[in-house]
C-alpha cells in the first residue's frame, strides 16, 4: 500500500539494472526515463521538431518574400543593390566559423575536455556578437538612407540614383514604392534571425558558465548537442537569407 | 481482480474501494509543489482549473452578445463594445479553451500513462508550457482590461492594421505567446509518443486517444509558427509601419489570409481531433467492445490531420481567388469530410453485439456523434463552392462551427471529463444531476444554433451588431437557448466541485475499461506506475481485461 | 383560453415577420436553392442513419438484453461501403458546388455594368448614365446585371441574400458579381465583411424596378454627366491626353478601343484589357507598358479617387475614336483651361 516505499525500492532496482551493464547513472539522468539512451534520443528529437516549428515559423516569411519578389521584381533587384554584399560576405564567414566552433565545441564536450568547451564556447559567443555588430552598422546605413520601412520611407534614391552617384537604372515611381515591401521584408527576415541570434547568446552564456562549472565534463552533453543544433539551424536560415536579399539577380557591375 | 466474463459489466469494487493513502495528488504539499511540479498530471490539473476559468469568461462574453442579440436595436451596448464582446469571445475560446482543452488537460494526464511511461518526455517545457499559457492569457485580458480588442478573432488586414484604435498589438502579443504554449504541448506529445512507449506497446496498439492526440500535435508543431510570424508581422506593420500586408504600400492583404487560414484550418482539426480521441475511449468503454475497425479510425486521424493542411483556401472562395485554385480547395475539402464520416460509421458500429450502458460520458459521446454529424454535413454545404457564395460570412457559418467546436469539441471534452473524473480525483461524479446536465446542455445547444442555420440561410450576416427586425424570432429562440446550455454548463462546474469532496469513491476501474490508465489506481501515483507494465495485448482487448492477474499490470493501492 | 390581445398580436406580428427561407428574387436563386435542398436532404438522411443506428443498437443491445459483447473486429467491406458512397456523394456535391459557383461568377456578356465603391461605412453606387446613389441600388428586372466592385479602405462584402449572390470587395483591386433580378421589390444590401464600428450600419436597400419603371427612375435621378463624361474631363484636366493623344507621334499608347482587345506588353507578355487591368496601368504604369513604348507614366497613385478611377475606366471603355481627345488637347493647348471636375483629384 506504502507507495512511497515501493518507489523507492523502484529506484534502487534502476540503479541495479544499470550496475549490472556496469554504468554509471549521471545525476543528470531525469527519472522518468528508462536510459540514459532514451533520453538523449527523446531530446534530440525533441531539438529536432522545434527546429521544424521554426521551419514552418521562416517558411512564412519566405514564401512573402518570393511571391513579392515575383511580384515587384524591378523592386526588388534595385533594392537589393543598396545592400553591401562585403559586409554580408562578412557575416556570412563570421556565422559559419562560429558554426564550426560550436560544431568543435560538440566534439570538446564529447571527449569530455572542460578548457577547450569553455574555450570554442567563448568563441562562438563572440562571433555571435560580431555578427550582430555587422548587422548593426548595416541597419545603421538603411537609417540614414530612410529606408526604413514607415513614415520617414523615402525613394528618392531608387527614382533618381544619378543624384546619388549611383549607376542604376532609375525606377518608375510606381515601382520605387514596392521596395518598400523589400525594406519591409529585409528587416523582418534578418530581424527575426538577430532576435534568433540573440537568444542564441543568451543561451551561449548559459552553457558557458555550466561548462566552466563542469557540468558537460562526465560524458552528459545532451544540452550542448542541442543547443548545436539549434547555433547551426539558425546558420542555416542565414545562409538562405543570403542569397536571397544580398546576391540574386544584382545589376552586373554594380 | 479475476472476474469471469458474466460479470465484467458489473461495477466491481466500488462498494468496497477506499481512497489510496498516496498518490500525485498529496505526493506533496503547498502552493509552491504546484507551482513548480514536473508531474503531468498536476501540470493537466493546472492547465484544467486555467482552461475553466478562460472558458468561463468567453462563456460570458456569449451570454452578453446573445442578450443584445434579443431585439434588432442596439439596447445593451454601444456597437463598438459589442465589437470587442464577439472578438473577445473568439479569441478567448479558440486560442485560450478550445485549442488547450482537451490536449492539455486529458492529454497531458493520460498520454503518458496509456503509454506505460512515467512522465512526459520534457516535464520542465511541460510546466513552461503552462506558464506560456497563463502569461498569454494575462496578455489576453490585460488587452480586455486596457479597453478591449475590435478586431474580430480573425485579425484580418487592413482593418486590424490601419483602421483600429484598439489594442490589437497586446492580444496578438498574448496569442502569440499562447501559441508557444501549445507549439511545446505537441512536441512533447510526439516525442513521448515516439520515444517512450512501454515494451510491447506498438505504434497499432496504442489507444485510438492517442493517435488523436498524435494527428492534433503534428498540426500545432506545423501550423502554429505560421500564425505566430503572420500576428508579429500585423505587430509590426501597426508599430513600425513596415508594409506587407498594406495595399497603399503594394502590400497584399490577401496574403495575410492565406497565411492565417494556413494555421486556423489545421486549428480547427486541433480542437476537433483530440475529441474525436475521447469518443472513442467512450464508445468503446460502454459498449465493452474494441473500437470497429481501429486501424481505419487510427488512419483516418492521421488523414484528416494531412488533409488539414491543404485546405485553407475554402475560407476565401469569395475572396477573387482563383478559379482553378477554388476547385482544387473545394475538392480536398470535400475529401477531409471522407474520414470523419468513417468515424462516425465506425463508431456507430462498434454498438453493435456490444453490451452498452448509458453512463454520462456515454450520453455526452451520443450528443457529440449527432451534433458532429450536423456540424460536418453542414461544412459540406460550405465547400461546395456555389453554396459557400450565399452561406458564407452569415449565421449559417456560425452556427456550422459552433456544433463542430460547441457540439463536437466541448461535448467531446465533458465526456472525457466525467470518464477520466474518477481517475484524476479518485472519486465519483453524481451520476443523476451530470445527466440531467447533459440532456440540458444537448437541447439548449440545439434551441441556440439550429435557429442560426435558418437565420443564415434567410442571409443575416455574422457579427452584426443591429439587424433587420425581421430577423427577431430566431434570435430570440437562440438567446432562449442559449440560456439552457448556460445552465447545462454551469451545472458540472457546481457537482463536480462538489464531487472531490463528497463523491463517491470510484476504485481504480468503475468503468471496467481496458486502458492502461484504469489498471493503476486512482489517483495514481506520481510515477503512475510502480513498475513499467509490459505490454501483451491489443488497445480494447475486452477478453484480456477479464483474465487478467494481478501481475500482469501491477497495480498499487 | 384566453390570451392577451396585446400578446396576440405581437405573436402574430413575429410570425408574418419570420420568415423560415428567404425570397427567390434572381435567376441565380432557384438554383442555389436547389443545391441547398439537395444537400439537406443528404443531411437528414445521415443523421436519421446515424440515429437509428445509434438508437437501434442501443436498444438491441444494451447491457441488460445483452450482457456479454461480442467482439468483432472490423469490416473492410462494411468500412470500404462508408467510405466509398459519403464520398461519391461528396463528389456530387463538389461537382455539382462547382458548376453552380461558374454560373454565380461568371456574368453573361450582355450584362449592363454598375460600379459600387465600399467606404466605412456606406455603399456608393455609380451607374454609367451618371446616377450616384448612397446605399442603395437600381435595377430593372430581366436584364443582367454586372457589379464592379473595390473598397476604398477595408475588406467589405457586397451580399443581396434574396439574390443569392455575395462577393468581398477588395481595396485595392476589382472584383465583380452579376444577378438578373426577377421579381420587382426592394431587397436588403449587407456588408458581411467584418470591416469596424458600424459594420452592421453598412447595409442598404436594392430596388427592383420593372424595365418600364427603370427607364423612368433613369431619366429623373440623372446627375446630368455619365461617368464617361466626368472621366472624359478628368482625363484632360489631369493632362492624360498629351501623351494618349492617338496620334502618330503620341508618348503613350492609343486607348481608343483598347478596351476589349489583347495588348503586347514590353516583357512579351499578352493581357487583355479590362477593368482591372486599365485601373491597375492608371495607378502602377510601370509594370503595364505596352510593347513599343518608354516607361515615361508617372504613376497616379494617391491622387485619383476609386470614384475618379472608375470614371476613368468608364471614359476608356466607351472610347472608340479619338477626335474628341485631339479636340479638348487643341483647347487646352490653346491655354482654354479645361474644366476641373471638384472632388475628384485629390489636393
Amino acid at each position: 500500500m506504502d507507495n512511497a516505499l515501493v518507489a523507492t525500492h523502484h529506484h534502487t532496482d534502476e540503479t541495479a539494472v544499470h550496475e549490472e551493464h556496469e554504468h554509471v547513472v549521471l545525476p543528470q539522468h531525469r527519472h522518468h526515463f528508462e536510459t540514459e539512451q532514451q533520453q538523449r534520443e527523446a531530446g534530440t528529437f525533441g531539438m529536432w521538431l522545434f527546429l521544424l516549428t521554426e521551419i514552418m515559423f521562416f517558411g512564412g516569411l519566405f514564401f512573402a518574400y518570393l511571391l513579392y519578389r515575383n511580384w515587384y521584381h524591378d523592386a526588388f533587384v534595385a533594392a537589393s543593390n543598396q545592400l553591401s554584399i562585403p559586409l554580408g560576405a562578412t557575416n556570412t564567414a563570421i556565422l559559419i566559423g562560429s558554426g564550426f566552433f560550436m560544431a568543435l565545441g560538440v566534439w570538446a564536450a564529447e571527449v569530455r575536455k572542460k578548457g577547450l568547451l569553455v574555450l570554442f564556447l567563448v568563441i562562438t559567443t563572440v562571433l555571435g556578437f560580431a555578427f550582430l555588430g555587422i548587422k548593426y552598422v548595416e541597419y545603421h546605413e538603411k537609417w540614414e538612407k530612410h529606408h526604413i520601412p514607415g513614415e520617414h520611407f523615402d525613394v528618392s534614391e531608387f527614382v533618381n540614383p544619378q543624384a546619388y552617384g549611383l549607376k542604376e537604372q532609375p525606377l518608375a515611381p510606381d515601382m520605387a514604392q514596392k521596395t518598400q515591401v523589400f525594406f519591409s521584408l529585409y528587416f523582418a527576415m534578418t530581424g527575426m534571425h538577430a532576435l534568433h541570434m540573440i537568444i542564441g547568446i543568451g543561451l551561449l552564456f548559459w552553457l558557458t558558465w555550466r561548462a566552466y562549472r563542469g557540468e558537460f565534463s562526465s560524458g552528459y552533453v545532451a544540452p550542448i548537442e542541442n543547443f548545436g543544433l539549434y547555433w547551426h539551424f539558425v546558420d542555416i536560415v542565414w545562409i538562405f537569407l543570403f542569397p536571397l536579399l544580398y546576391l540574386i539577380n544584382r545589376h552586373p557591375g554594380s | 481482480m479475476s472476474t469471469t466474463t458474466t460479470t465484467i459489466v458489473n461495477l466491481p469494487d466500488q462498494r468496497t474501494a477506499t481512497l489510496p493513502k498516496r498518490h500525485y495528488l498529496n505526493n506533496e504539499d503547498g502552493l509552491l509543489s504546484w507551482l513548480f511540479t514536473g508531474d503531468h498530471k498536476r501540470i493537466a490539473i493546472l492547465y484544467l482549473i486555467s482552461i475553466t476559468f478562460f472558458f468561463f469568461i468567453g462563456g460570458a462574453f456569449a451570454g452578453l452578445i446573445r442578450l443584445e442579440l434579443l431585439t434588432p436595436q442596439p439596447d445593451l451596448m454601444a456597437s463598438d463594445t459589442y465589437n470587442k464582446m464577439f472578438s473577445m469571445h473568439g479569441i478567448v475560446m479558440v486560442f485560450l479553451f478550445l485549442v488547450p482543452s482537451v490536449p492539455a488537460t486529458l492529454g497531458n494526464f493520460l498520454i503518458p500513462i496509456m503509454l506505460g511511461a512515467k512522465d512526459l518526455a520534457f516535464p520542465k517545457i511541460n510546466l513552461l508550457s503552462w506558464y506560456l499559457y497563463v502569461a498569454g492569457g494575462l496578455f489576453t485580458l490585460a488587452a480586455l482590461v486596457l479597453g478591449g480588442v475590435d478586431t474580430g478573432w480573425t485579425f484580418t488586414t487592413p482593418l486590424s492594421t490601419h483602421y483600429l484604435n484598439t489594442n490589437v498589438v497586446t492580444a496578438a502579443t498574448g496569442i502569440f505567446i499562447a501559441g508557444f504554449a501549445s507549439i511545446f504541448t505537441g512536441l512533447n506529445f510526439i516525442v513521448t509518443i515516439h520515444r517512450m512507449r512501454a515494451p510491447g506497446m506498438t505504434w497499432f496498439r496504442m489507444p485510438l486517444f492517442v493517435w488523436a492526440n498524435y494527428a492534433a500535435s503534428i498540426l500545432m508543431v506545423l501550423g502554429t509558427p505560421v500564425v505566430a510570424i503572420s500576428l508579429v508581422l500585423v505587430a509590426l506593420e501597426r508599430t513600425v509601419g513596415i508594409g506587407v500586408f498594406d495595399p497603399t504600400k503594394g502590400g497584399d492583404p490577401l496574403l495575410f489570409q492565406h497565411l492565417f487560414w494556413f494555421y486556423s484550418h489545421p486549428a480547427v482539426y486541433i480542437m476537433i481531433l483530440p475529441g474525436m480521441g475521447v469518443i472513442s475511449e467512450v464508445i468503446s468503454t460502454f459498449s465493452r467492445k474494441r473500437v470497429f475497425g481501429y486501424t481505419a479510425v487510427a488512419f483516418s486521424s492521421v488523414a484528416i490531420a494531412l488533409f488539414g493542411f491543404f485546405v485553407w483556401e475554402h475560407h476565401m472562395f469569395i475572396m477573387g481567388v482563383s478559379n482553378y485554385s477554388a476547385l482544387v480547395f473545394s475538392l480536398l475539402t470535400m475529401l477531409v469530410a471522407v474520414p470523419s464520416a468513417i468515424k462516425i460509421f465506425n463508431w456507430a458500429f462498434t454498438l453493435q453485439k456490444g453490451s452498452i450502458t448509458f453512463e454520462t460520458p456515454m450520453i455526452y459521446a451520443f450528443a457529440f456523434m449527432g451534433l458532429f454529424v450536423i456540424g460536418g454535413m453542414t461544412g459540406v454545404f460550405l465547400g461546395a463552392l456555389g453554396m459557400d457564395i450565399h452561406l458564407t460570412e452569415t449565421y449559417f457559418i456560425v452556427a456550422h462551427f459552433h456544433y463542430v467546436m460547441v457540439g463536437g469539441m466541448l461535448m467531446a471534452f465533458l465526456a472525457g471529463i466525467h470518464f477520466w473524473w474518477p481517475k484524476m480525483t479518485g472519486r465519483m461524479y453524481p451520476e443523476s444531476f451530470s445527466k440531467l446536465s447533459a440532456v440540458t446542455s444537448f437541447i439548449g445547444f440545439n434551441l441556440t444554433f439550429m435557429p442560426q442555420f435558418i437565420l443564415g440561410y434567410l442571409g443575416m450576416p455574422r457579427r452584426y451588431h443591429v439587424y433587420p427586425p425581421e430577423f427577431q424570432v430566431l434570435n430570440v429562440l437562440s438567446t432562449a437557448g442559449a440560456t439552457v446550455l448556460g445552465v447545462g454548463f454551469l451545472l458540472p462546474l457546481l457537482y463536480l466541485g462538489w464531487s472531490l469532496k463528497y463523491g463517491a469513491i470510484a476504485g481504480d476501474n468503475p468503468w471496467q475499461a481496458t486502458g492502461l490508465e484504469w489498471q493503476i489506481q486512482s489517483p495514481p501515483i506520481t510515477e503512475n506506475f510502480t513498475e513499467i507494465p509490459i505490454v501483451d495485448h491489443e488497445a480494447y482487448d475486452y477478453d484480456w481485461l477479464a483474465h487478467k492477474t494481478e501481475q500482469e499490470v501491477t497495480t498499487v493501492g | 383560453m384566453h390570451i392577451s390581445p396585446v400578446l396576440w398580436q405581437f405573436l402574430v406580428k413575429w410570425l408574418n415577420a419570420s420568415a423560415l427561407f428567404p425570397r427567390e428574387a434572381s435567376t441565380i436563386a432557384p438554383y442555389t436553392d436547389a443545391l441547398y435542398f439537395f444537400l439537406l436532404v443528404i443531411t437528414v438522411v445521415g443523421l436519421i442513419l446515424v440515429g437509428a443506428l445509434v438508437f437501434g443498437f442501443s436498444i438491441r443491445y444494451r447491457a441488460e438484453r445483452h450482457p456479454v459483447a461480442i467482439q468483432v473486429e472490423g469490416s473492410t467491406l462494411l468500412e470500404a461501403t462508408w467510405t466509398i458512397i459519403p464520398l461519391a456523394l461528396f463528389l456530387v456535391c463538389f461537382v455539382w458546388g462547382a458548376l453552380l459557383y461558374f454560373r454565380i461568377y461568371t456574368p453573361p456578356t450582355n450584362a449592363m455594368n454598375v460600379y459600387i465603391v465600399g467606404k466605412q461605412w456606406m455603399w456608393k453606387a455609380e451607374h454609367p448614365g451618371g446616377q450616384h446613389e448612397i446605399n442603395a441600388l437600381h435595377v430593372p428586372t430581366g436584364r443582367p446585371v454586372q457589379l464592379t466592385m473595390i473598397s476604398q479602405d477595408v475588406f467589405h462584402s457586397f451580399s443581396v441574400p434574396d439574390f443569392r449572390v455575395k462577393r468581398e470587395v477588395i481595396p485595392g483591386r476589382y472584383s465583380t458579381v452579376w444577378f438578373e433580378a426577377t421579381e420587382p421589390g426592394t431587397y436588403h444590401i449587407f456588408c458581411t465583411q467584418y470591416c469596424g464600428t458600424q459594420h452592421s450600419g453598412m447595409i442598404g436597400e436594392v430596388t427592383v424596378l420593372t424595365p418600364e419603371d427603370y427607364k423612368k427612375w433613369t431619366q429623373e435621378s440623372t446627375s446630368g454627366m455619365s461617368l464617361a463624361q466626368n472621366g472624359e474631363r478628368l482625363f484632360a484636366s489631369m493632362g492624360c491626353n498629351a501623351c494618349h493623344s492617338g496620334s502618330a507621334a503620341a508618348r503613350g499608347p492609343n486607348l481608343a478601343g483598347v478596351y476589349g482587345s489583347k495588348l503586347t506588353l514590353t516583357n512579351g507578355s499578352q493581357v487583355l484589357v479590362n477593368d482591372a487591368y486599365l485601373r491597375d496601368a492608371i495607378l502602377n504604369p510601370s509594370q503595364h507598358i505596352t510593347a513599343g513604348f518608354a516607361p515615361i507614366m508617372p504613376t497616379y497613385q494617391g491622387q485619383v479617387s476609386e470614384d475618379g478611377l472608375i470614371d476613368l475606366v468608364e471614359y476608356i471603355k466607351t472610347l472608340d475614336t479619338n477626335y474628341r481627345v485631339q479636340q479638348t488637347l487643341t483647347t487646352s493647348e490653346s491655354n482654354q483651361v479645361a474644366p476641373k471636375t471638384p472632388g475628384m483629384v485629390k489636393p
